[in-house]
């Protein structure tokens, strides 16, 4: 049977889903944050979780953004194939969603029309949107805006079949060391492995979607994580970048088959605001 | 905690140490890319910037809109290395310091201990807390830019870090490493 949706529905709801992944943080991430902070040994960093959790608390009561860079609205949907959707072109129908969303939220539009003349579009459209088109007749629609202090010391390393798992290691702590604090850490750490080169940087993105709480059902990529997790710690950046053992909240790993003569790593690095709404319409 | 006023006393501001916490408050300004971009191009003109920074403040902060009945919107701090350029100018003209996050280039550590000035860290990511410390917010200059317009903010007991004191200590970098560490 063919479900029919509305794009009217799915405006509505991006627009909700906006101003909510910008109040208020996952039940997973905030739980993360003060275990986090109970764990803090560094005085400046136990200062900067005290702030941040204070800072939670006053966005969700004030319903103001918990961080002034709202980011780029970046929306993945998994549709249905028994879905037909009706209406506007589905593009035109996330943007205007995009659109109310920042405006009714006093949101900041932080996104230019060119990368290279950079005139603000004032509407912080247009989102970046990756589709799937999966078995069943739901649609699932994620909204997760991206703040670029971490977005921009994110990297793609295209290493050697020989780099191998030393060689993914390497290349995470090595990303994470030159980002300090302007990630504003505690950070999640999204990496995909495999696939190619576009693959691995989509993977990394979806690996910031997971559940904290939850782990790789693939037991060594599992292990891979917390032992990535362990030694981002160690790096001693710390709450802020002023110094700690609090660097990452959690590190999480999407893999993918790849080629022979290949072992593309994305490493897609989200601040302590990792923001993401998923409702199933 | 060490409580500063701004504009900022130059020989105050020689009392403050990296790692030191400080609560900032009077008047400061805001200032981030294209703001700093159109300074910078006065300045290449030989005309008059939109305010004296002498001993002054910058943060480099764009806030999101305020709602009605709100002073500001969030008001954290950005990433200060995009500025650095633009920075040994401002410093050479006086400016007291600025307000930010994460690392400097060595030109700009370099031309904070020429001119006995300072770099605060404030947390990046606070800026619903960070608004709270906002009394006043005036646009005084490039309205058109939006959030980068520059505006003159009366703030009270702002939380910082002193990232880089005016000797060139500096906080990042120097990081400690975490307790559970044995097995690097
Ligand atoms: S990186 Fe995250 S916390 Fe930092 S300013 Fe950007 S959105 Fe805010």
């Amino acid at each position: 049977m063919i479900r029919k949706i509305h794009t009217l529905e799915i405006t509505k709801n991006i627009k909700e889903m906006c101003i909510e992944a910008n109040y208020y943080l996952s039940a997973d991430m905030k739980d993360a944050i003060q275990q986090a902070s109970q764990k803090e040994t560094t005085t400046l960093g136990k200062n900067v979780m005290q702030q941040l959790q204070k800072n939670l608390i006053i966005a969700a009561d004030e319903k103001i953004p918990i961080c002034q860079d709202t980011g780029m609205a970046v929306v993945f949907l998994d549709i249905g194939q028994g879905v037909h959707i009706q209406g506007d072109s589905l593009e035109n129908a996330i943007n205007e969603g995009i659109r109310r969303g920042y405006e009714e939220g006093y949101l900041r539009k932080s996104i230019v029309h060119d990368p290279l003349i950079r005139k603000n579009t004032k509407d912080n459209t247009p989102a970046v949107i990756h589709s799937k088109i999966v078995a069943g007749n739901t649609l699932k629609i994620t909204v997760a805006p991206k703040g670029f202090g971490s977005e921009n010391i994110s990297r793609i390393f295209m290493l050697k079949p020989s780099d191998g798992k030393e060689g993914v290691i390497k290349s995470v702590l090595q990303t994470i060391q030159d980002a300090g604090a302007n990630a504003c850490p505690p950070i999640v750490v999204g990496i995909g492995i495999g696939g190619t080169f576009e693959k691995c940087a989509i993977m990394a993105k979806e690996a910031l979607l997971r559940n904290l709480k939850e782990h790789s059902d693939i037991p060594y990529i599992a292990e891979m994580e917390q032992d990535l997790l362990e030694q981002i710690n160690c790096l001693g950046i710390g709450p802020g970048g002023l110094g700690g053992n609090t660097t990452a909240l959690a590190v999480n790993i999407n893999t993918y088959p790849t080629h022979i003569a290949g072992l593309p790593v994305g490493i897609n690095i989200c601040c302590h605001v990792n923001r993401h709404v998923t409702r199933i319409l | 905690m060490i409580k500063i006023n701004a504009p900022i006393n130059k020989e105050e501001l020689k009392k403050l140490r990296a790692g030191d916490s400080i609560l900032i408050s009077g008047i400061i300004y805001t200032a981030r890319d294209a703001a700093h971009q159109r300074m910078a191009e006065s300045l290449k003109k030989k005309e008059r910037l939109p305010f004296d920074v002498q001993n002054q403040l910058i943060y480099y902060m764009g806030p999101s809109p305020s709602k009605p009945g709100q002073i500001i919107g969030s008001a954290g701090p950005t990433t200060a290395s995009r500025m650095d350029t633009y920075t040994p100018d401002l410093l050479d003209l006086g400016l007291g310091g600025m307000i930010g996050k994460g690392k400097r280039s060595s030109e700009v550590i370099h031309s904070i201990i020429k001119n006995a000035s300072v770099y605060f860290a404030a947390t990046g990511g606070a800026g619903a807390l960070l608004s709270k410390c906002i009394l006043s917010s005036d646009i005084i200059a490039y309205e058109d830019l939006g959030t980068e317009a520059i505006r003159k903010l009366e703030v009270k007991d702002l939380p910082v870090v002193v990232a880089i004191d005016f000797m060139g200590n500096h906080l990042y970098g120097n990081a400690l490493p975490g307790t559970n560490c044995t097995s690097l």
